[in-house]
Protein backbone atom coordinates (compact mmCIF):
# COMPACT_ATOMS: atom_id res chain seq x y z
CA UNK A 1 0.00 0.00 0.00
CA UNK A 2 0.91 3.72 -1.02
CA UNK A 3 -0.55 7.09 -0.05
CA UNK A 4 -0.39 7.55 -3.94
CA UNK A 5 -3.40 9.08 -4.90
CA UNK A 6 -5.31 8.46 -2.01
CA UNK A 7 -5.74 12.33 -1.02
CA UNK A 8 -6.02 15.77 -2.63
CA UNK A 9 -6.35 19.28 -2.01
CA UNK A 10 -9.50 20.31 -2.69
CA UNK A 11 -9.71 24.07 -1.29
CA UNK A 12 -6.80 27.03 -0.73
CA UNK A 13 -6.60 30.41 0.58
CA UNK A 14 -4.58 32.90 1.00
CA UNK A 15 -4.43 36.75 2.35
CA UNK A 16 -3.02 39.58 0.70
CA UNK A 17 1.01 39.14 0.96
CA UNK A 18 2.11 43.01 2.84
CA UNK A 19 4.60 44.72 4.86
CA UNK A 20 1.86 45.45 7.40
CA UNK A 21 -1.56 43.25 7.11
CA UNK A 22 -3.22 45.72 9.54
CA UNK A 23 -4.67 42.42 11.51
CA UNK A 24 -3.86 39.55 13.81
CA UNK A 25 -2.73 36.36 12.73
CA UNK A 26 -5.21 34.50 14.05
CA UNK A 27 -7.31 37.04 12.45
CA UNK A 28 -5.91 36.13 8.94
CA UNK A 29 -6.14 32.50 9.85
CA UNK A 30 -9.16 32.05 10.02
CA UNK A 31 -9.86 34.34 6.99
CA UNK A 32 -7.65 31.72 4.86
CA UNK A 33 -9.50 28.86 6.63
CA UNK A 34 -12.73 29.78 5.93
CA UNK A 35 -11.40 31.25 2.20
CA UNK A 36 -10.26 27.37 1.84
CA UNK A 37 -13.39 25.71 2.99
CA UNK A 38 -15.76 27.57 0.58
CA UNK A 39 -13.29 26.92 -2.45
CA UNK A 40 -13.60 23.15 -1.40
CA UNK A 41 -17.63 23.55 -0.76
CA UNK A 42 -17.55 22.78 3.14
CA UNK A 43 -17.87 24.59 6.17
CA UNK A 44 -16.58 24.42 9.73
CA UNK A 45 -18.12 21.71 10.40
CA UNK A 46 -16.86 19.59 8.54
CA UNK A 47 -13.37 19.41 10.02
CA UNK A 48 -12.13 17.08 11.97
CA UNK A 49 -8.44 18.00 11.31
CA UNK A 50 -5.76 20.49 11.69
CA UNK A 51 -2.45 20.07 11.10
CA UNK A 52 -0.26 22.83 11.57
CA UNK A 53 3.65 23.81 11.06
CA UNK A 54 5.94 24.32 14.34
CA UNK A 55 8.15 27.44 15.26
CA UNK A 56 6.82 31.10 14.82
CA UNK A 57 3.14 30.43 14.40
CA UNK A 58 1.42 31.03 17.28
CA UNK A 59 -2.21 29.97 16.26
CA UNK A 60 -3.50 26.44 17.42
CA UNK A 61 -5.79 24.30 16.65
CA UNK A 62 -7.69 25.66 19.72
CA UNK A 63 -7.78 28.67 18.41
CA UNK A 64 -9.21 27.39 15.50
CA UNK A 65 -11.76 24.99 17.53
CA UNK A 66 -12.69 28.40 19.56
CA UNK A 67 -13.29 30.61 16.46
CA UNK A 68 -15.08 28.56 13.97
CA UNK A 69 -16.72 26.00 16.93
CA UNK A 70 -15.33 23.03 15.37
CA UNK A 71 -17.52 20.44 16.74
CA UNK A 72 -15.30 17.20 16.23
CA UNK A 73 -11.31 17.45 15.90
CA UNK A 74 -10.28 14.08 16.17
CA UNK A 75 -7.07 14.97 14.27
CA UNK A 76 -4.43 17.71 15.44
CA UNK A 77 -1.11 17.63 15.05
CA UNK A 78 2.11 20.15 14.58
CA UNK A 79 4.98 19.40 12.37
CA UNK A 80 8.68 20.97 13.40
CA UNK A 81 11.30 22.91 11.94
CA UNK A 82 9.73 26.00 10.97
CA UNK A 83 9.69 26.27 6.85
CA UNK A 84 10.50 22.95 6.50
CA UNK A 85 7.00 21.86 7.48
CA UNK A 86 4.95 23.17 5.46
CA UNK A 87 4.74 20.50 2.57
CA UNK A 88 4.89 18.23 5.87
CA UNK A 89 1.28 19.07 7.13
CA UNK A 90 0.46 18.15 3.94
CA UNK A 91 1.72 15.09 4.30
CA UNK A 92 0.44 14.04 7.80
CA UNK A 93 -3.19 15.13 6.27
CA UNK A 94 -2.62 12.81 4.10
CA UNK A 95 -1.87 10.13 6.68
CA UNK A 96 -4.57 10.99 8.75
CA UNK A 97 -7.10 10.75 5.86
CA UNK A 98 -5.89 7.52 4.54
CA UNK A 99 -5.97 5.89 7.87
CA UNK A 100 -9.66 7.53 8.05
CA UNK A 101 -8.46 9.34 11.10
CA UNK A 102 -10.13 12.41 9.64
CA UNK A 103 -12.12 13.22 6.90
CA UNK A 104 -10.97 16.87 6.24
CA UNK A 105 -8.04 18.31 7.55
CA UNK A 106 -7.02 21.60 7.37
CA UNK A 107 -3.85 22.94 7.23
CA UNK A 108 -2.57 26.59 7.47
CA UNK A 109 0.79 29.38 7.68
CA UNK A 110 -0.23 32.73 9.36
CA UNK A 111 2.71 35.03 10.12
CA UNK A 112 3.13 39.12 10.78
CA UNK A 113 6.92 38.19 9.94
CA UNK A 114 7.56 41.85 8.36
CA UNK A 115 5.43 44.22 10.94
CA UNK A 116 6.13 42.06 14.22
CA UNK A 117 8.56 39.87 14.17
CA UNK A 118 11.28 39.46 11.74
CA UNK A 119 13.17 36.61 11.40
CA UNK A 120 16.22 38.07 10.21
CA UNK A 121 17.39 39.93 13.04
CA UNK A 122 18.47 38.61 16.41
CA UNK A 123 18.80 40.24 19.79
CA UNK A 124 19.60 37.05 21.46
CA UNK A 125 21.32 37.52 24.56
CA UNK A 126 22.83 36.12 27.93
CA UNK A 127 23.71 32.58 28.25
CA UNK A 128 22.44 29.72 24.93
CA UNK A 129 22.57 26.41 25.59
CA UNK A 130 22.42 23.38 23.54
CA UNK A 131 24.38 23.08 20.28
CA UNK A 132 23.97 26.89 19.73
CA UNK A 133 26.05 27.75 22.45
CA UNK A 134 29.13 27.06 19.87
CA UNK A 135 27.46 28.81 17.31
CA UNK A 136 26.03 32.14 18.80
CA UNK A 137 28.94 33.36 20.81
CA UNK A 138 30.83 33.80 17.43
CA UNK A 139 28.37 36.00 15.78
CA UNK A 140 26.53 33.22 13.49
CA UNK A 141 23.07 34.11 14.50
CA UNK A 142 20.38 34.39 11.98
CA UNK A 143 19.48 32.28 8.79
CA UNK A 144 21.18 34.66 6.47
CA UNK A 145 24.36 33.44 7.88
CA UNK A 146 23.76 30.24 8.61
CA UNK A 147 23.41 29.29 4.65
CA UNK A 148 26.00 31.88 3.44
CA UNK A 149 28.37 28.89 5.25
CA UNK A 150 26.85 26.59 2.47
CA UNK A 151 27.06 29.08 0.02
CA UNK A 152 30.44 30.19 0.24
CA UNK A 153 31.44 26.25 -0.07
CA UNK A 154 29.31 25.68 -2.93
CA UNK A 155 30.62 28.24 -5.36
CA UNK A 156 34.39 27.00 -4.12
CA UNK A 157 33.64 23.52 -5.17
CA UNK A 158 31.61 24.12 -8.20
CA UNK A 159 33.75 27.43 -9.47
CA UNK A 160 30.69 29.20 -9.50
CA UNK A 161 30.41 32.94 -8.93
CA UNK A 162 28.11 35.14 -7.10
CA UNK A 163 26.25 35.51 -10.78
CA UNK A 164 24.92 32.26 -10.58
CA UNK A 165 22.95 33.16 -7.06
CA UNK A 166 21.60 36.76 -8.97
CA UNK A 167 19.97 34.22 -11.35
CA UNK A 168 18.06 32.69 -9.45
CA UNK A 169 16.66 36.22 -7.77
CA UNK A 170 16.13 37.42 -11.54
CA UNK A 171 14.14 34.40 -12.18
CA UNK A 172 11.82 34.54 -9.30
CA UNK A 173 11.86 38.85 -9.40
CA UNK A 174 10.67 38.05 -13.18
CA UNK A 175 7.38 35.69 -12.08
CA UNK A 176 6.12 37.77 -9.00
CA UNK A 177 6.26 40.53 -11.72
CA UNK A 178 3.39 39.64 -13.45
CA UNK A 179 2.07 38.04 -10.73
CA UNK A 180 -0.17 41.42 -8.81
CA UNK A 181 -0.39 38.88 -5.80
CA UNK A 182 3.31 39.19 -5.41
CA UNK A 183 4.64 41.84 -2.80
CA UNK A 184 7.43 42.83 -5.81
CA UNK A 185 4.51 42.84 -8.25
CA UNK A 186 5.71 45.10 -11.35
CA UNK A 187 9.41 45.29 -9.83
CA UNK A 188 12.04 42.74 -11.94
CA UNK A 189 15.43 42.93 -11.24
CA UNK A 190 18.14 42.30 -13.57
CA UNK A 191 21.52 40.84 -12.76
CA UNK A 192 23.11 43.87 -12.50
CA UNK A 193 20.95 45.06 -9.81
CA UNK A 194 21.68 41.67 -7.69
CA UNK A 195 25.68 42.48 -8.01
CA UNK A 196 25.00 45.86 -6.90
CA UNK A 197 22.56 45.26 -3.91
CA UNK A 198 24.30 45.34 -0.72
CA UNK A 199 25.98 42.76 1.21
CA UNK A 200 23.89 40.77 4.39
CA UNK A 201 26.49 37.73 4.54
CA UNK A 202 29.27 37.30 2.03
CA UNK A 203 28.56 35.68 -0.51
CA UNK A 204 24.49 36.61 0.09
CA UNK A 205 23.72 39.67 -1.07
CA UNK A 206 20.73 41.78 -0.10
CA UNK A 207 18.58 40.23 -2.95
CA UNK A 208 19.52 36.87 -2.50
CA UNK A 209 17.79 36.79 0.46
CA UNK A 210 13.88 36.21 1.36
CA UNK A 211 11.63 38.87 1.52
CA UNK A 212 9.71 39.47 5.04
CA UNK A 213 6.09 38.88 4.90
CA UNK A 214 2.20 39.26 6.75
CA UNK A 215 0.31 37.23 5.22
CA UNK A 216 -1.55 33.83 5.60
CA UNK A 217 -2.51 30.68 2.97
CA UNK A 218 -4.73 27.50 3.97
CA UNK A 219 -5.56 23.89 2.27
CA UNK A 220 -7.60 21.95 3.14
CA UNK A 221 -7.02 18.04 2.74
CA UNK A 222 -9.81 15.26 2.03
CA UNK A 223 -9.91 11.71 0.59
CA UNK A 224 -9.86 10.83 -3.05
CA UNK A 225 -12.91 9.52 -2.80
CA UNK A 226 -14.63 12.75 -1.07
CA UNK A 227 -12.81 14.95 -3.30
CA UNK A 228 -14.55 13.52 -6.29
CA UNK A 229 -17.97 14.71 -4.74
CA UNK A 230 -16.85 18.20 -3.83
CA UNK A 231 -17.38 20.98 -6.21
CA UNK A 232 -13.86 22.32 -5.72
CA UNK A 233 -11.44 21.37 -8.54
CA UNK A 234 -8.79 19.21 -6.91
CA UNK A 235 -5.15 18.39 -7.08
CA UNK A 236 -4.38 14.93 -6.16
CA UNK A 237 -1.46 14.36 -4.09
CA UNK A 238 0.61 11.63 -6.09
CA UNK A 239 3.05 12.03 -3.27
CA UNK A 240 4.10 13.80 0.21
CA UNK A 241 6.89 13.12 2.63
CA UNK A 242 9.61 13.93 4.99
CA UNK A 243 13.20 13.70 4.52
CA UNK A 244 16.49 13.83 7.02
CA UNK A 245 19.85 14.07 6.84
CA UNK A 246 22.99 12.89 9.04
CA UNK A 247 24.30 14.90 11.99
CA UNK A 248 21.11 17.10 10.95
CA UNK A 249 21.22 20.63 13.13
CA UNK A 250 18.67 23.68 12.16
CA UNK A 251 20.51 25.11 9.45
CA UNK A 252 24.14 24.39 11.08
CA UNK A 253 24.49 20.94 9.84
CA UNK A 254 28.18 22.10 9.05
CA UNK A 255 29.54 18.66 10.31
CA UNK A 256 28.15 16.71 7.79
CA UNK A 257 30.36 15.28 4.84
CA UNK A 258 29.27 17.70 2.22
CA UNK A 259 28.04 21.19 2.74
CA UNK A 260 27.21 21.48 -1.16
CA UNK A 261 24.56 18.86 -1.30
CA UNK A 262 21.28 18.87 0.46
CA UNK A 263 20.79 15.43 1.95
CA UNK A 264 17.08 16.00 3.58
CA UNK A 265 16.37 17.25 0.24
CA UNK A 266 17.76 13.99 -1.40
CA UNK A 267 15.81 12.00 1.15
CA UNK A 268 12.57 13.46 0.43
CA UNK A 269 13.54 13.51 -3.11
CA UNK A 270 14.10 9.79 -3.19
CA UNK A 271 10.40 9.13 -1.31
CA UNK A 272 8.40 11.32 -3.41
CA UNK A 273 9.46 9.40 -7.01
CA UNK A 274 8.73 6.33 -5.18
CA UNK A 275 5.45 7.05 -4.00
CA UNK A 276 4.44 9.00 -7.09
CA UNK A 277 6.46 6.23 -9.57
CA UNK A 278 7.94 9.43 -11.31
CA UNK A 279 11.16 11.07 -11.69
CA UNK A 280 12.05 14.74 -12.45
CA UNK A 281 11.37 14.38 -16.18
CA UNK A 282 7.82 13.38 -15.55
CA UNK A 283 7.78 17.19 -13.55
CA UNK A 284 5.36 19.99 -15.37
CA UNK A 285 6.68 22.76 -12.68
CA UNK A 286 8.48 23.29 -9.45
CA UNK A 287 7.76 25.60 -7.09
CA UNK A 288 10.62 25.10 -5.00
CA UNK A 289 11.76 26.59 -0.99
CA UNK A 290 13.83 29.76 -1.88
CA UNK A 291 14.58 31.69 1.12
CA UNK A 292 18.06 31.90 -0.03
CA UNK A 293 19.00 31.52 -4.04
CA UNK A 294 21.66 29.37 -3.24
CA UNK A 295 19.63 26.77 -1.77
CA UNK A 296 17.56 26.45 -4.51
CA UNK A 297 20.45 26.00 -6.52
CA UNK A 298 21.20 22.88 -4.19
CA UNK A 299 17.62 21.74 -4.64
CA UNK A 300 17.17 21.54 -8.14
CA UNK A 301 20.14 19.15 -7.63
CA UNK A 302 18.46 17.12 -4.91
CA UNK A 303 15.54 16.67 -6.54
CA UNK A 304 17.03 15.87 -9.73
CA UNK A 305 17.21 18.33 -12.23
CA UNK A 306 20.72 18.40 -12.84
CA UNK A 307 23.53 16.74 -11.35
CA UNK A 308 25.62 17.97 -8.71
CA UNK A 309 27.21 21.06 -9.31
CA UNK A 310 25.75 21.54 -12.55
CA UNK A 311 21.78 23.47 -11.54
CA UNK A 312 23.67 27.13 -12.85
CA UNK A 313 23.42 25.50 -16.09
CA UNK A 314 19.97 25.17 -15.91
CA UNK A 315 19.30 29.05 -15.53
CA UNK A 316 21.94 29.91 -18.07
CA UNK A 317 20.13 27.77 -20.86
CA UNK A 318 16.36 29.22 -19.88
CA UNK A 319 15.05 25.97 -18.77
CA UNK A 320 13.61 27.06 -15.72
CA UNK A 321 11.37 29.93 -17.96
CA UNK A 322 7.66 29.76 -17.86
CA UNK A 323 8.13 27.83 -21.48
CA UNK A 324 11.07 25.97 -20.34
CA UNK A 325 11.40 22.52 -19.52
CA UNK A 326 10.10 22.67 -15.66
CA UNK A 327 9.30 26.33 -14.28
CA UNK A 328 10.79 27.30 -11.41
CA UNK A 329 8.20 29.13 -8.93
CA UNK A 330 5.87 30.31 -11.40
CA UNK A 331 4.59 33.11 -8.62
CA UNK A 332 7.73 34.29 -7.46
CA UNK A 333 8.22 32.50 -4.74
CA UNK A 334 9.81 33.80 -1.35
CA UNK A 335 12.04 36.10 -3.09
CA UNK A 336 9.09 38.26 -4.91
CA UNK A 337 5.67 36.55 -3.79
CA UNK A 338 6.22 36.77 -0.08
CA UNK A 339 7.96 34.28 2.75
CA UNK A 340 4.52 32.28 4.15
CA UNK A 341 7.56 29.78 5.06
CA UNK A 342 6.82 27.55 1.98
CA UNK A 343 2.57 27.75 2.30
CA UNK A 344 2.68 29.85 -0.84
CA UNK A 345 4.22 27.39 -2.89
CA UNK A 346 1.69 24.80 -2.30
CA UNK A 347 -1.32 27.57 -2.84
CA UNK A 348 0.37 28.36 -6.30
CA UNK A 349 1.00 24.50 -6.96
CA UNK A 350 -2.36 23.82 -6.84
CA UNK A 351 -3.45 26.76 -9.03
CA UNK A 352 -1.26 25.50 -11.61
CA UNK A 353 -2.46 22.05 -11.18
CA UNK A 354 -6.20 23.38 -11.81
CA UNK A 355 -4.88 25.77 -14.17
CA UNK A 356 -5.64 29.25 -12.40
CA UNK A 357 -2.91 30.78 -11.99
CA UNK A 358 -1.70 34.06 -13.36
CA UNK A 359 1.63 32.70 -14.91
CA UNK A 360 -0.45 29.52 -15.83
CA UNK A 361 2.25 27.08 -17.55
CA UNK A 362 0.65 25.19 -20.81
CA UNK A 363 -0.74 21.05 -20.41
CA UNK A 364 0.09 21.00 -16.34
CA UNK A 365 -0.19 17.39 -15.11
CA UNK A 366 2.58 17.04 -12.34
CA UNK A 367 3.81 20.03 -10.14
CA UNK A 368 6.61 19.30 -7.38
CA UNK A 369 6.46 21.39 -3.90
CA UNK A 370 9.02 21.64 -1.66
CA UNK A 371 9.62 23.05 1.48
CA UNK A 372 12.77 24.49 3.86
CA UNK A 373 16.47 23.66 3.32
CA UNK A 374 19.00 22.71 5.46
CA UNK A 375 16.64 21.61 8.13
CA UNK A 376 14.80 18.24 8.31
CA UNK A 377 12.26 18.55 5.63
CA UNK A 378 9.08 17.51 2.96
CA UNK A 379 7.71 17.83 -0.49
CA UNK A 380 4.30 16.97 -2.14
CA UNK A 381 3.84 16.23 -5.95
CA UNK A 382 0.46 17.17 -6.94
CA UNK A 383 -1.18 15.94 -9.53
CA UNK A 384 -4.08 16.89 -12.22
CA UNK A 385 -5.82 13.12 -12.30
CA UNK A 386 -5.51 10.32 -10.03
CA UNK A 387 -3.57 7.68 -11.36
CA UNK B 1 49.76 30.66 20.26
CA UNK B 2 47.68 33.01 23.44
CA UNK B 3 46.34 36.35 22.24
CA UNK B 4 46.98 39.47 23.92
CA UNK B 5 44.41 39.55 26.70
CA UNK B 6 42.77 42.73 26.87
CA UNK B 7 40.60 43.02 30.04
CA UNK B 8 37.41 41.62 29.20
CA UNK B 9 33.80 42.96 30.19
CA UNK B 10 32.13 42.43 33.40
CA UNK B 11 29.10 39.81 32.24
CA UNK B 12 26.36 42.50 32.33
CA UNK B 13 28.31 44.57 30.24
CA UNK B 14 29.14 42.26 26.84
CA UNK B 15 25.94 42.66 25.10
CA UNK B 16 26.49 39.10 22.76
CA UNK B 17 25.15 35.75 23.39
CA UNK B 18 27.64 33.40 26.09
CA UNK B 19 27.82 29.64 26.28
CA UNK B 20 25.52 28.10 28.79
CA UNK B 21 27.84 25.28 29.64
CA UNK B 22 26.61 22.32 30.92
CA UNK B 23 28.12 19.32 32.42
CA UNK B 24 29.45 17.46 29.26
CA UNK B 25 29.78 20.64 27.37
CA UNK B 26 32.08 22.00 30.80
CA UNK B 27 35.68 20.19 29.61
CA UNK B 28 35.59 22.24 26.30
CA UNK B 29 34.57 25.56 28.06
CA UNK B 30 37.65 25.10 30.69
CA UNK B 31 40.05 23.93 28.04
CA UNK B 32 39.35 27.25 26.36
CA UNK B 33 39.79 29.12 29.71
CA UNK B 34 42.95 27.35 30.19
CA UNK B 35 44.25 27.88 26.80
CA UNK B 36 43.79 24.54 25.32
CA UNK B 37 41.61 23.53 22.41
CA UNK B 38 39.85 20.30 24.26
CA UNK B 39 38.09 18.30 22.02
CA UNK B 40 36.71 14.84 23.05
CA UNK B 41 37.75 11.19 21.29
CA UNK B 42 36.03 7.87 21.48
CA UNK B 43 38.51 5.31 22.83
CA UNK B 44 36.57 2.44 20.94
CA UNK B 45 36.75 3.68 17.52
CA UNK B 46 39.25 6.43 17.74
CA UNK B 47 37.34 9.28 15.94
CA UNK B 48 37.70 12.53 17.63
CA UNK B 49 34.39 14.14 18.15
CA UNK B 50 32.90 17.74 18.21
CA UNK B 51 30.70 19.05 19.60
CA UNK B 52 30.70 17.41 23.43
CA UNK B 53 28.31 14.82 23.79
CA UNK B 54 27.99 11.97 26.10
CA UNK B 55 28.21 8.61 23.57
CA UNK B 56 30.42 8.71 20.18
CA UNK B 57 27.88 9.16 17.60
CA UNK B 58 29.85 7.31 15.28
CA UNK B 59 30.17 3.83 17.36
CA UNK B 60 27.68 4.75 20.14
CA UNK B 61 30.35 3.62 22.96
CA UNK B 62 30.31 5.91 25.97
CA UNK B 63 33.83 5.69 26.21
CA UNK B 64 34.57 9.16 24.96
CA UNK B 65 37.84 11.07 26.53
CA UNK B 66 38.72 14.74 26.31
CA UNK B 67 41.84 15.47 24.92
CA UNK B 68 43.81 18.84 23.86
CA UNK B 69 44.04 19.06 20.43
CA UNK B 70 46.30 20.52 18.06
CA UNK B 71 44.77 23.76 17.50
CA UNK B 72 45.75 23.59 13.58
CA UNK B 73 43.27 23.64 10.70
CA UNK B 74 41.72 24.99 7.69
CA UNK B 75 38.84 27.54 6.65
CA UNK B 76 36.40 24.82 5.56
CA UNK B 77 34.15 27.96 4.21
CA UNK B 78 33.27 31.08 5.33
CA UNK B 79 31.29 34.22 5.50
CA UNK B 80 32.20 38.18 5.79
CA UNK B 81 29.59 39.99 7.92
CA UNK B 82 29.21 43.80 6.77
CA UNK B 83 26.50 44.22 8.38
CA UNK B 84 25.33 43.66 12.06
CA UNK B 85 22.47 41.62 12.49
CA UNK B 86 22.54 41.31 16.33
CA UNK B 87 22.97 45.00 18.35
CA UNK B 88 25.58 42.73 19.99
CA UNK B 89 28.37 42.21 17.25
CA UNK B 90 28.11 46.24 15.29
CA UNK B 91 31.46 47.26 16.73
CA UNK B 92 32.98 44.44 14.98
CA UNK B 93 31.89 44.97 11.64
CA UNK B 94 33.08 43.43 9.45
CA UNK B 95 34.29 40.42 10.99
CA UNK B 96 34.51 36.35 9.59
CA UNK B 97 32.41 33.99 10.83
CA UNK B 98 34.21 30.33 9.61
CA UNK B 99 33.97 26.93 10.23
CA UNK B 100 37.72 25.43 10.76
CA UNK B 101 38.29 21.91 10.36
CA UNK B 102 40.83 20.32 12.65
CA UNK B 103 43.56 18.51 11.51
CA UNK B 104 41.96 15.80 14.08
CA UNK B 105 38.76 15.77 11.80
CA UNK B 106 35.71 18.08 13.58
CA UNK B 107 34.95 21.12 12.82
CA UNK B 108 34.04 24.07 14.23
CA UNK B 109 31.96 27.61 14.07
CA UNK B 110 34.80 30.50 14.49
CA UNK B 111 35.55 33.78 14.09
CA UNK B 112 39.10 34.19 12.38
CA UNK B 113 40.78 37.12 13.68
CA UNK B 114 44.00 38.63 12.63
CA UNK B 115 43.01 39.18 8.93
CA UNK B 116 41.47 41.52 6.44
CA UNK B 117 38.40 39.88 5.59
CA UNK B 118 39.82 39.86 2.07
CA UNK B 119 42.62 37.84 2.67
CA UNK B 120 40.67 35.16 4.35
CA UNK B 121 40.18 31.77 1.90
CA UNK B 122 38.86 28.48 1.77
CA UNK B 123 41.74 25.72 2.61
CA UNK B 124 43.54 28.53 4.52
CA UNK B 125 45.81 27.33 7.19
CA UNK B 126 44.57 28.87 10.79
CA UNK B 127 45.50 28.25 14.54
CA UNK B 128 44.09 28.40 17.59
CA UNK B 129 43.71 31.63 19.46
CA UNK B 130 41.74 32.12 22.53
CA UNK B 131 39.90 35.26 23.41
CA UNK B 132 38.89 36.16 27.55
CA UNK B 133 35.79 37.89 26.46
CA UNK B 134 34.40 37.62 30.23
CA UNK B 135 35.80 36.96 33.76
CA UNK B 136 33.95 33.63 33.17
CA UNK B 137 34.11 32.78 29.22
CA UNK B 138 36.77 32.44 26.89
CA UNK B 139 35.76 31.89 23.38
CA UNK B 140 38.00 29.49 20.86
CA UNK B 141 38.91 31.61 17.39
CA UNK B 142 41.57 31.20 14.27
CA UNK B 143 44.26 33.07 13.22
CA UNK B 144 46.20 32.93 9.93
CA UNK B 145 48.78 29.82 10.99
CA UNK B 146 51.74 31.70 11.37
CA UNK B 147 54.28 27.96 10.60
CA UNK B 148 54.34 27.57 7.27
Amino acid sequence: MTIRNKAAIVGIGQTEFSKDSGRSTLRMALEVVLEALGDAGLKPQDVDGVVKMGANDDIFEIDLLRSLDLPNLRFFNEVPHGGGAACGTIAMAVAAVAAGMADVVVTFRSLNERSERRFGQSSAGGAVGGWMQYNLPHGLVTPAQWIAIFAQRYLYEYGWTTEELGRVAVLCRKHAATNPHAMMYGRPITLEEHQSSRWIAEPLRLLDCTLDTDGACAAVVVSADKAKRLKGKSAYIAAAAQGTGRRAEMMTSYQRASLCRLEEAEATAKELYRIAELGPTDIDVAELYDHFTPMVLMALEAYGFAPPGKAPELLGEGRLELDGDTPLNTHGGHLGEGYLHGFGHIVEGVRQIRGTAVNQVREVRTCLVTSGTAVPTSGVILSKEPY
Amino acid sequence: MTAPREAPAAREEYGKPLPQPTDVSQPFWEGARAGELRIQRCRDCRQHVFYPRSMCPLCLSERLEWVTASGRGKVYSYTVIRRAMHPGFQADLPYVLAIVELEEGPRLTTNIMAAEPEDVSIDMAVEAVFEDVTPEVTLVKFRPSEAK
